[in-house]
């Protein structure tokens, strides 16, 4: 598989806090990676500096020809990198349909004119945005499905990651980053959700996913290779397997027996 | 509809105030009756499926208020004004409502619009029309100017920006001769292709009083901004313009341009604030810098969040109310500041959502999954 993703000695300092201290690592196309550490080894700072934005003090991202490291958050969701936040960012008041169309936003006319003043053309646009939103969520839920057009604070917490998911993906990114997505979740939940994703990633080749998770299980399971980090750097890279018995990573995350 | 389209003649029509306060509580009564057994909900959802007819009957209550009161300067200058006003209140929600950029300076840029009207049919004979459009363009522009610390603050500094200029554009108007000190300035007429809009009107008999021309005018300017407004909240720029509001770290990391987005709503709303100030300037044919303090901009503020934010009916109601009440109670009149600031922490004590709170968004009226 072709290289979809290479840091190259990345480093985020906030001050004297080193939070990623010359991070190396490569994520090929379709691929799926696991990251994993102890809270505060950088996992989530790694996902801001990809996404832009955290400004990443040294080093470069190179991501399809283009450095994610200088460039802006916007045009990095563009180049097709889209992600998940750890803590749901949800627009609450809003309905579940047009948080999708958040993150649909690279997809959609924005100009005026359109939206303005062409409104069949938008009716087109509109209903077969529609059709896509619904097939997409059909796949995680079917009475998600049905409440579209709901205000999305008024479903549970297992529906919101569902539609920050969702958000993440419609837009059909190259990369998707999740967040802790079992987060707050029962273990068959977890086992669901990640179901729905793979399902997901059938229709979308290419697909390649970072997933940051304190579930080993989940991990174990659908991750073909992980990277662990402690203190901003990485002390291990393999199959979950390899990793485990590592006994460097073992001391600093998993526990010794 | 037609009830409150008689309501508000009788209440136009009263004239002494035990009648007004009799309406008032009558028709809070009616309306908490309303709201006690869910019929405001039913309302709102019937108005929702046939917005069409719901448009029409509005714009149809409107000139029967105005028929009603052919002859008489005072309830059609009231008309008149509402309508102008709802203009100007939905530029606010543009700009509050949807994208969150707060304006304490909405009656700064209402004056801008006014002024440019005194200068430009003072000293120049270019068309009224032209006159009434540079007037929103120039309060466009003007905002453009104040756009960059607004885009470079959050939250209430933003907010604080545009108190400030709200203060300094009084000032500037106070102590500038030329532009008549504290005096102020006449302004002209308006005549749009040879209709003098001052002119009465009269068919035989019956004499048609001139504010009925301005009603006509306000009233199709009303009805296209809240067109425009409805069309925007309705697509994609009503959505990236909520997104903006409610979460900019999401934005960007959905490419939503923040800055894009926050200066489009802005312009627009002060360009619709700026227009309804020309006419309003044309119409009353005076301005002086007393008419656009911080306090008329704070008022304009609660009648956006009275409504109940990002609803422009609920605003187009509560502009209605704010500007007809004091004008009917007068002993109202010199406590209104201190009736409204308590009114709006009612309001977001106990209803948050306003008056009339806004729906989910639908993107086509009557469109169903």
């Amino acid at each position: 598989m072709s290289t979809l993703l290479t840091c190259d000695s990345l480093s985020m300092r906030f001050g004297g806090l080193v939070a990623l201290n010359q991070l190396s690592l490569a994520v090929s196309a379709g691929e799926i990676l696991g990251l994993i550490g102890p809270n505060g080894s950088g996992k989530t700072t790694f996902f801001n500096v990809i996404t832009g934005i955290y400004q990443a003090s040294e080093g470069r991202v190179d991501y399809l020809g283009h450095d994610l490291a200088r460039m802006r958050a916007q045009d990095i969701y563009r180049a097709g990198v889209t992600r998940t936040f750890q803590r749901s960012r949800l627009c609450l008041p809003l309905s579940i349909f047009d948080n999708l169309m958040i993150g649909n936003h690279r997809r959609l006319n924005h100009s005026l004119w359109f939206n303005l003043v062409r409104r069949s053309a938008f009716r087109a646009q509109f209903e077969e945005q529609y059709a896509q939103a619904l097939a997409l969520v059909r796949t995680f839920s079917q009475s998600l499905a049905e409440r579209l057009f709901e205000a999305a604070g008024s479903v549970n917490m297992i529906d919101r990651r569902r539609i920050e998911i969702c958000r993440a993906l419609i837009s059909q990114p190259t990369l998707l980053l999740l967040d802790e997505p079992s987060a707050g979740m029962t273990h068959e939940e977890t086992r669901e959700l990640m179901d729905d994703i793979l399902i997901v990633r059938e229709h979308m080749p290419g697909l390649a996913i970072i997933i940051i998770e304190h579930e080993m299980n989940v991990i174990e399971r659908i991750t073909e290779r992980c990277i662990v980090l402690n203190y901003g750097q990485k002390i291990c890279e393999g199959p979950y397997a390899q990793v485990a018995a590592d006994r460097q990573v073992q001391e600093a995350y998993l526990g010794t027996e | 509809m037609a009830g409150v389209t008689v309501f508000a003649v009788l209440f136009l029509h009263a004239e002494s105030q035990e009648e007004v306060m009799g309406l008032t509580l009558g028709a809070a009564a009616a309306l908490l009756l309303l709201a006690r057994f869910g019929w405001n909900a039913l309302a709102a959802v019937s108005f929702a499926g046939h917005s069409r007819t719901g448009q029409a009957a509005v714009l149809i209550g409107v000139l029967i208020i105005a028929a009603v009161f052919y002859d008489q300067h005072f309830p059609l200058l009231m008309l008149a004004s509402v309508l102008l006003y709802i203009v100007v209140c939905l530029g606010l929600n543009l700009q509050f409502g949807y994208a969150g950029v707060l304006n304490f300076a909405g009656a700064a840029f209402f004056g801008v619009g006014c002024y440019t009207a005194a200068v430009l049919t003072s000293h120049t004979s270019l068309p009224h029309l032209a006159v009434v459009l540079i007037g929103g363009l120039m309060a466009a522009g003007i905002g453009s100017l104040l756009i960059l610390p607004v885009l470079r603050t959050h939250g209430h500094y933003a907010a604080l920006v545009t108190i400030a200029f709200s203060i300094l554009f009084r000032v500037f108007l106070e102590v500038n001769d030329t532009l008549g000190g504290p005096q102020g300035m006449k302004v002209q007429g308006m005549e749009i292709l040879g209709w003098k809009l001052n002119d009465s009107l009269a068919f035989g008999e019956i004499e048609i009083s001139f504010y009925a021309n301005y009603v006509v005018l306000a009233l199709v300017m009303a009805a296209v901004a809240f067109m425009l407004v409805r069309r925007l909240e309705r697509s994609w720029i009503g959505l990236n313009l909520d997104a903006v509001r409610l979460d900019e770290t999401a934005c960007a990391a959905f490419g939503i341009d923040v800055a894009r987005w926050k200066i489009t709503a802005f312009t627009l709303g002060n360009f619709l604030t700026g227009l309804a100030g020309s006419v309003y300037a044309m119409m009353t044919g005076f301005v002086a810098p007393n008419s656009f303090t911080f306090g008329d901009s704070l008022i304009l503020v609660s009648i956006v969040i009275l409504g109940g934010l990002g609803n422009p009916w609920g605003l187009s109601v509560a502009a209605a109310i704010v500007l007809m009440l004091p004008e009917k109670l007068q002993f109202i009149q010199e406590y209104r500041l201190l009736l409204y600031a308590a009114l709006v922490i009612l309001i977001l004590l106990f209803r948050p959502g306003g008056l009339m709170p806004r729906q989910v968004r639908s993107y086509l009226p009557g469109w169903k999954p």
